[in-house]
């Protein structure tokens, strides 16, 4: 029994609106999708994601979920590595799996022409990968290469002390693609374990974009993913958050900085985060509109780029920015960054600011709606996240139901000048320690 | 997933190919071309004016300054306050954006369908409208200097890909990077930036596309009333840039940075590049840079070196076809520990010879021919990137007609046809070997 709700979900902003008639699925087995028809180009954009990421890997196997997932497409069933990629190939689909520490996603566009065998394959990567030792070596050697590289590469330098920092012993602490030492360690019993770890049916959202019916999916979806273990995923372990101020200087010889700065964030279900993403956005979250980019980049040429991010984690809620200046002037960078958190901090937005943000976030929305490939990630996000997809229709008024003493309040509550922490790297002139 | 492998040198975009969306042209009075491309699904629209004119054309001693103009053209105009258009489509729930390459500079906003006649009213207003002051030249300098920073003096791949295009251009300005070498950057002023602004930002050496939730119709009138009233420039010239005269000797580029920690193998050869009307060897490039080196799995060089030898943990060809002048064909190969940068030369040197020999596995070839057909489906998802095919081509002398060809061109390439171009273009005299190393890798 195949149930389908369909409900129509209508974007406004202003004059504009997009009709993203949403339907909402359960295959007989039990599984529920989002899938949006859209039979004007013959393929379909398939978002399968799983909650549960690198973050499940053991303190001493990290890099296991990085790695096996890069192993997804190297061998499955009958095929070894190169045979599946010849079979793939064949098909003209693309399959691309990703994993953060939060979550497995797997992204795959499919003809329609051969949608059948492009599932089967797809399944057999799903179900049966091989983690054979030759390819098991192959990407060891290529996650090795990447992990070299990071080390000499002054962002990621930077991202990775700071996480360092800011979430310690926990495995966010470290980088979900690992270290030298964890990545030569591995096993392919550890890469089979964080397989039968995160590739669980019950732990899975599900999106179908493009020349696909609700009606078809159901099955579809059943002959996918019904082999799969049942169950959830496991728990990330609690964080208590514990983010050390000041400011560390990690020496690299290259001729411009880097720095990773931010302290506490804000959770997505708290009442006040619409008022913070408001805020981001006026601080440093829209690119080129934003205070930072205004006082840094444009008014003083400081920088290329400078933004501010809202990362909301399943255990952690960070506000993090990024900037980069030459070696002799990134302190003044850093300089005008503080002033500005603490001017935002105590004066709050002006109603303009307020309006102009608004404005911009409930028009940016229906515009974000394009394309069946991004309208896939999109939905597949919102059941990640838990929304439900009247969210469609209700996200701009509560963008703008957010008042100037409420963003303000939250200023205050938010931004905390004093606890920012800042992670320079290259080899800044000027520049204290605290 | 290992995408940070493939970013290692791209002296190469991806391979374009046309999807066959409903694509109107025409011409307004003072020259100005005009593409309109219709994608109904959503009420967006995607507004694009191209210059016909990017880096390599570029006075000699001003490199940058293209580039340099793309970051000034968001200052004061006639009618707009600085910054006042970035503003305007933030307003509207907008995005917005400015590119340089070497043949042509570009700028774009995407918003709700219904605003085009504003953004139209914007993008023709700086078209001859800018309105510099010294302050400006000041302070974007010094965000272009950061950006150079950012991309290039941070990143040794970037230093090493500069050098490599450098030494593969003995005469033609493609061998001066686009964001200008640091030296020149420093000194650009005034004068230079509106010097090359009069002469080049007119209608009559503009583009414009338009793609979306438009009519050709509302197009037209939109494109008559804002770009058509502006007067057409005589100063604007055809391109004329210094040519590659013949190259005799090969050329090596051993570049080492103590901040590698990867070294790895490139070659690049001069190649032929699609021109009007005869695009044909460009198309059997492209299959022969797929057969080469598409994927790590299935190609030629994949095979013998990541999998039978595992001498290599990547490898990888690149070629673009749309440029206005030459364009280069390029090999990479980033061996296995332990394994010396002269073995991975030799294996790829090895590796192309037998191929020679050996020919094309055809059943390869037809499975690289419908992955050519099915990216045209997968195409049709993205205006803007039909958008930006038009524009790249339009700009390099390509016409519509070429553009909307070249999948079908494409088609009908055999495998004859690219062993005929591989044996022509694999002429060492005519190529650039880079090694780049670490602080530990030896030379010999």
């Amino acid at each position: 029994m195949m149930r389908i709700f369909i409900l129509g979900a209508l974007l406004w902003a202003g004059a504009v609106q997009a009709d993203v008639s949403v339907k909402t699925v359960t295959s007989p087995g039990g599984l529920s999708a989002w899938v949006l028809e859209e039979p004007a180009i013959p393929f379909t954009a398939l978002n399968i994601m799983f909650s549960g990421g690198a973050a499940l890997d053991p303190p001493d196997k990290r890099g296991a979920a990085y790695m096996m997932t890069g192993l997804l497409d190297e061998g499955a069933g009958d095929l070894d590595s190169q045979a599946f990629a010849s079979a793939r190939e064949a098909l003209s689909a693309s399959f691309s799996f990703d994993v953060s520490d939060d979550t497995l996603s797997i992204s795959v566009r499919i003809l329609s022409e051969n949608r059948a065998e492009a599932l089967a394959l797809l399944k057999t990567a799903l179900i049966k990968p091989r983690f054979d030792a030759e390819a098991v070596e192959r990407v060891r050697q290529q996650v090795l290469s990447i992990l070299a590289s990071n080390a000499q590469d002054p962002t990621d330098t930077a991202q990775r002390v700071w996480a360092e920092q800011a979430f310690g012993d926990h495995a966010y602490g470290a980088s979900y693609q690992g270290t030298e030492s964890s990545i030569t360690a591995l096993t392919r019993s550890d890469l089979l374990a964080a397989h039968q770890n995160l590739l669980v049916r019950d732990a899975v959202s599900i999106s179908a974009v493009g020349d696909i019916t609700a009606e078809e999916l159901g099955p579809i979806l059943d002959d996918l993913l019904g082999d799969l273990p049942a169950g959830s995923a496991l728990e990330t372990p609690p964080l208590e958050l514990d983010i050390p101020a000041g400011l560390t200087v990690v020496d690299m010889p290259t001729p411009q900085s880097v720095a990773i700065f931010g302290h506490r964030g804000i959770d997505r279900a708290d009442p006040d985060f619409f008022a913070a993403f408001i805020l981001n956005t006026i601080l440093g979250g829209n690119g080129i509109e934003s205070r930072l980019t205004a006082e840094v980049r444009e008014k003083r040429g400081l920088t290329y780029g400078i933004s501010t991010v809202l990362l909301t984690k399943d255990r952690a809620n960070v506000m993090l920015g990024q900037v980069a200046s030459a070696n002799d002037r990134i302190g003044a960078a850093i300089e005008v960054i503080r002033d500005e958190w603490s001017k935002l901090a105590r004066d709050g937005v002006t109603a303009e600011e307020l309006q102009a943000a608004q404005t911009y976030l409930t028009g940016a929305y229906p515009l974000r709606f394009d394309g069946n490939s991004q309208i896939a990630r999109i939905l597949v996000g919102m059941q990640r996240q838990g929304l439900g997809l009247d969210y469609i229709n209700t996200r701009n008024a509560r963008i703008n139901a957010v008042t100037l003493s409420e963003i303000n309040r939250v200023a205050a509550r938010l931004l905390q000048p004093e606890a920012l922490n800042f992670v320079v790297v290259g080899q800044p002139t000027g520049l204290k320690e605290e | 997933m290992f995408n940070k492998l493939i970013a290692i040198l791209c002296l190469c975009l991806p391979v374009e190919a046309l999807a066959q969306s409903k694509t109107t042209d025409f011409m307004l009075g003072n020259g100005m071309q005009v593409v309109v491309i219709e994608d109904h699904r959503a009420p967006v629209v995607v507004h694009m004016v191209w210059y016909k004119v990017g880096s390599a054309d570029e006075p000699p001693g001003k490199s940058g300054i293209a580039h340099f103009l793309e970051h000034l053209m968001f200052k004061k105009t006639a009618n707009l306050e600085a910054g006042e258009l970035a503003d305007t489509v933030a307003a509207h729930g907008g995005s917005h954006n400015a590119f340089t390459s070497f043949d042509y500079t570009g700028y774009f906003q995407r918003v709700a369908a219904d605003r085009l006649d504003l953004m139209m009213q914007m993008e023709a207003d700086r078209m001859t409208g800018l309105q510099l002051s010294p302050d400006d030249i000041t302070v974007e300098r010094n965000v272009v200097i950061e950006e150079r920073n950012q991309r290039t003096e941070s990143a040794p791949g970037a230093l090493f890909n500069e050098h490599l295009q450098a030494a593969l251009f003995l005469n033609h300005p493609y061998g001066v990077p686009i964001i200008g070498w640091m030296h020149e950057l420093e000194t650009l002023n005034y004068d230079d930036a509106m010097a090359f602004y009069k002469q080049h930002y007119a209608p009559n050496n503009a583009i414009l596309v338009v793609a979306g939730d438009v009519t050709p119709q509302e197009v037209k009138a939109l494109a008559e009333q804002y770009y058509g009233v502006v007067p057409a420039n005589r100063a604007v010239a055809p391109r004329a840039r210094r040519q590659e005269p013949p190259h005799r000797a090969a050329r090596r580029v051993m570049f080492r940075d103590e901040r590698v920690a990867q070294p790895f193998f490139a070659r690049a050869y001069l190649a032929p590049e699609r021109n009007s009307g005869d695009q044909r060897t460009a198309a059997a490039l492209v299959y022969l840079a797929e057969l080469l080196g598409g994927s790590g799995a299935t190609s030629v060089l994949g095979q013998a070196l990541q999998y039978d030898t595992r001498q290599a943990i990547y490898t990888s060809a690149q070629y673009s076809p749309t440029s206005l002048d030459h364009s280069s064909f390029s090999l990479v190969a980033v061996p296995a520990p332990e394994v010396p940068l002269q073995q991975i030369e030799d294996a790829v040197d090895a590796t192309i010879a037998n191929f020679l020999t050996h020919g094309i596995d055809i059943e390869r070839f037809e499975r690289i021919k419908s992955q050519f057909r099915a990216s045209e489906i997968y195409a049709m998802d993205n205006v803007s990137g039909i958008a930006r095919r038009y524009g790249a081509a339009l700009t390099r002398g390509l016409t519509v007609a070429d553009v909307q060809a070249w999948p079908q061109i494409v088609q009908s390439v055999t495998p004859q046809e690219v062993m005929e171009i591989a044996e022509q273009l694999f002429d060492e005299k005519a190529s650039v070997t880079g090694w780049m190393m670490g602080p530990r890798e030896e030379t010999e």
